[in-house]
């Protein structure tokens, strides 16, 4: 016998009001399909401001931690569809209390709603119904009618009673993509991946754009950087990668002597190739990993001069979050082992000994009027730029792919 | 030839064959190189690593790969011990081990550890409690074999470990795993096993391949020091064909285990039944048995003759365990287990392989009816 027949997803208030309701839910059924993709069987149904999942042939446990990644959904249940009648609807709650296991005194209460009128106890009448074989049974549960640990809730219609109690906390956040289209930069860091992953909860579609110097940095570096917009594709079931090619750009400003200002001077020509790419993806912002004061280009200073080089809004989600709390977050959403690989990117390449922390706008201003041809590199840099396309469930094929380059036969596994 | 030696070492799976000899052809560039010769070997050792991680139920990054299982126990044993600040300088472990854990214990001896070796019953089988109650303030690790590579005695490996751990989550456990390894289910982390180690060529796969699986978190000192790979556990060159192919046999071994357990035990009841049949022979019963491994004594006879003459009606078989089977000493397991010199001297192991079937049993019962018609009248004479 399955343990639950439904998985109930719920939407915050906020959410699934007004006018907004409708492209609200619509993202949201969109992007738990998109989860859902590695399990054909499992179905999606829409109702009443609530998504519930039938998860077919599929075992309802291994969909909770996949649908725990639907953002703007604030929690979930696991749910009980049984016959209408009163002994079904016990013997299910029993069922649902049995596989809490609980360990020491819970209070509860039971919350029945009757929608289907021929159901011979009203509401009032069948909460003591249900409510007392269960004290009898569980000597652990205590009635609290105010704040219990448990409610459980039976929704009486007329094919199904709905029989749920355990509420199994959300992302929470907007649905995906229902606040707009933003670029990420993303570096082979840490940060960058949370910074992205907190902008698809709050509701942002995620472009992703890294800037890749081989061959001082190598393949792999790159190969990372794919790992890491994979780990967001699994949240968000797709995700753009846009490779820009910086290494002529990022020499050219190797020739200027200034080689205290080569992080500012190469964070603005980044910036200036992510607000084209932007501009050519229609996003309305760039979205950054940056926290205040970590390194020598997060200073506020820097942040000031460096901002300038773009018109579009800069988001940065993790600006005033500690190291320690953005290293748990990165764990939380499984970008951290990708991340401390130890391959370089193109920011720690040319590093100088002691990078500005206070760099002087009109010097740097002076310095890129002077860089060679700058203007036409950064043009090149933005039409050189590779874009892939990554799914979620697509680690898979890609491996694949990498496999065949390198002469890997999966049969020998 | 009849081989009933599998538990010395096992025919290499024709599929493994074709793997390494592949991987070999195909890919001779060096893991720790940077350009793509180097990355595709890179690329299959890790797979391999993520084969046998799953193969075990453990995280890829907790397989480091050896050059066999002596050096795995090796590894778990003196780099548990070696290098400690913490000033634990003792280790619990069995009179019935491996050598390569009992000698590592001993070789530990000079830089001032101290080992209590705990005698098992006289089944063959190691206590709990005894185990536990030699545990100490200054115990930094305890290791247990899971399956005795002679009588195929089943030490209750996961109890103790489990046991260890509720004591004391510092000290580490270390499970000897080659006799037990896809043969018996052992959930390693159900357990608590911290060390567990396993070899390819007991399973399937080639020689010269084995594994240390090395609880995250865990500090092992290397033995080997060089270009820190295995994440700095294990320097030096990885052997990737052949560790490409032991990932695939590992892989088998673990899928089929419940199979195999199986049809092993049903085999072995058969063999049983016939070595009881013999009055010259005493049959080693330990309260669990593995299910690939029949053991008795002929006590009055010397081990070598009885193997000889088996080797003469063409059934290849080991007495105490292939690696100390050249020395004429009394067995060091049976006696730990009290048996008199006549059985500890006279030991004889068969043990199961995937290709035995009833035929099998069949043809090794009748050498075993001509061997023991052959040598008993001489053992008589001798009294």
């Amino acid at each position: 016998m399955k343990k639950y027949d439904y998985l109930l997803l719920r939407f915050g208030e906020v959410t699934l009001k007004g006018r907004n309701r409708a492209r609200f839910e619509k993202a949201a059924v969109e992007h738990v399909r998109a989860l859902l993709r590695p399990y054909p069987d499992a179905k999606v149904r829409r109702e009443f401001g609530r998504i519930y999942v039938d998860p077919g042939s599929e075992n309802a446990e291994t969909l909770i931690p996949v649908l725990q990644n639907v953002f703007g959904m604030t929690s979930m249940s696991p749910v009980r569809a049984v016959a209408p009648e009163l002994d079904e609807i016990v013997r299910a709650a029993a069922e649902l209390v049995e596989a809490m296991d609980l360990k020491r005194e819970t209070t509860f209460k039971t919350n029945v709603r009757r929608v289907w009128k021929q159901f011979p106890h009203s509401s009032q009448e069948a909460n003591p119904l249900i409510a007392s074989p269960l004290l009898k049974r569980f000597p652990l549960l205590k009635v609290d009618m105010r704040e219990p640990e448990l409610e459980l809730r039976v929704e009486i219609r007329d094919k199904f009673a709905y029989v749920y109690g355990e509420v199994i906390p959300g992302a929470g956040g907007f649905p995906l993509g229902t606040n707009g289209k933003a670029l990420l930069l993303l570096s082979g860091g840490i940060d960058s991946p949370v910074a992205g992953w907190s902008a698809l909860r709050r509701g942002l579609e995620v472009e992703c754009i890294h800037f890749h110097s081989y061959p001082f940095t190598s393949e792999k570096a790159k190969e990372k950087v794919i790992d890491l917009a994979q780990a967001l594709a699994e949240y968000a079931g797709k995700v753009r990668l846009h490779i820009v090619p910086f290494t002529e750009v990022q020499t050219s400003f190797t020739r200027m002597g200034q080689d205290n200002l080569m992080i500012t001077l190469m964070r603005r020509a980044m910036l200036r190739i992510a607000t084209k790419i932007a501009k050519r993806e229609k996003a309305l912002a760039l979205v950054t990993g940056e926290s205040l004061g970590q390194v020598a280009s997060q200073t506020l200073p820097s942040m000031n001069v460096i901002e300038r080089a773009t018109e579009l809004p800069i988001l940065r989600p993790l600006v005033m979050t500690d190291k320690d709390e953005i290293i748990r977050l990165s764990r939380r959403i499984g970008t951290y082992e990708i991340s401390i690989l130890p391959y370089e990117d193109c920011c720690t390449l040319f590093v100088p000994k002691s990078p500005t922390t206070n760099p002087n706008l009109r010097i740097v201003n002076k310095v890129e009027a002077m860089t060679p041809n700058l203007e036409r590199l950064i043009e090149e840099a933005a039409d050189g730029t590779e874009t892939i396309e990554l799914l979620a469930g697509g680690s898979r094929l890609r491996r694949d792919e990498a496999d065949a380059e390198s002469a890997i036969k999966q049969e020998w596994f | 030839m009849l081989n009933f030696d599998h538990a010395a070492s096992t025919p290499v799976h024709p599929d493994v064959i074709r793997t390494i000899a592949e991987v070999m052809e195909a890919h001779s560039g060096n893991p720790s190189s940077i350009h793509r010769g180097g990355e595709a070997a890179s690329k299959l050792l890790e797979r391999s690593r993520e084969v046998c991680a799953a193969a075990l139920g453990v995280k890829s990054g907790e397989i480091v790969f050896t050059s066999g299982a002596t050096e795995s126990n090796n590894l778990a044993v003196k780099g548990a011990l070696l290098g400690r600040t913490d000033g634990k300088v003792h280790i619990v472990t069995t009179q019935i081990e491996h050598s390569s854990v009992s000698e590592s214990c001993r070789q530990l001896e000079a830089f001032g550890i101290e080992t209590t070796y705990v005698p098992p019953e006289a089944d063959g089988t190691v206590s709990p409690d005894k185990v536990l109650a030699a545990v100490r303030e200054d115990t930094a690790l305890v290791s247990v074999m899971h399956v005795n590579n002679e009588t195929g005695a089943v030490q209750p490996a996961a109890e103790i470990a489990r046991r260890v751990k509720e004591r004391s989550s510092r000290i580490l456990t270390h499970v000897d795993g080659v006799q037990g390894f896809g043969r018996l289910a052992l959930d390693l982390n159900a357990a608590g096993i911290d060390l567990y180690s396993v070899s390819a060529h007991k399973i399937g796969g080639p020689r010269g391949v084995g594994l240390l699986f090395v609880r995250e978190g865990a500090k092992l000192f290397p033995l080997l020091s060089g270009g820190g790979q295995e994440g700095g556990l294990r320097a030096g060159t990885e052997n990737v064909a052949s560790i490409v192919g032991a990932a695939k046999a590992f892989r088998l071994a673990a899928e089929g285990q419940a199979e195999r357990f199986e049809k092993m035990k049903r085999l072995r009841e058969k063999l049983v039944r016939e070595v009881r049949r013999h009055e010259a022979l005493t049959l080693t019963e330990p309260e669990h048995p593995a299910p690939h491994i029949v053991h008795f004594t002929f006590p009055g006879l010397k081990s070598q003759v009885i193997l000889h003459t088996l080797e003469e009606l063409g059934v290849l078989v080991s007495a105490q365990s292939a690696c100390s089977a050249k020395t004429e000493k009394p067995s060091r397991v049976l006696s730990a287990m009290g048996r008199k010199r006549d059985h500890a001297t006279s030991g004889i192991r068969f043990s199961l392989g995937d290709e035995h079937t009833e035929e099998e049993i069949r043809l090794l019962s009748e050498a075993l009816e001509r061997t023991v018609d052959r040598l008993a009248p001489i053992e008589g004479r001798k009294r």
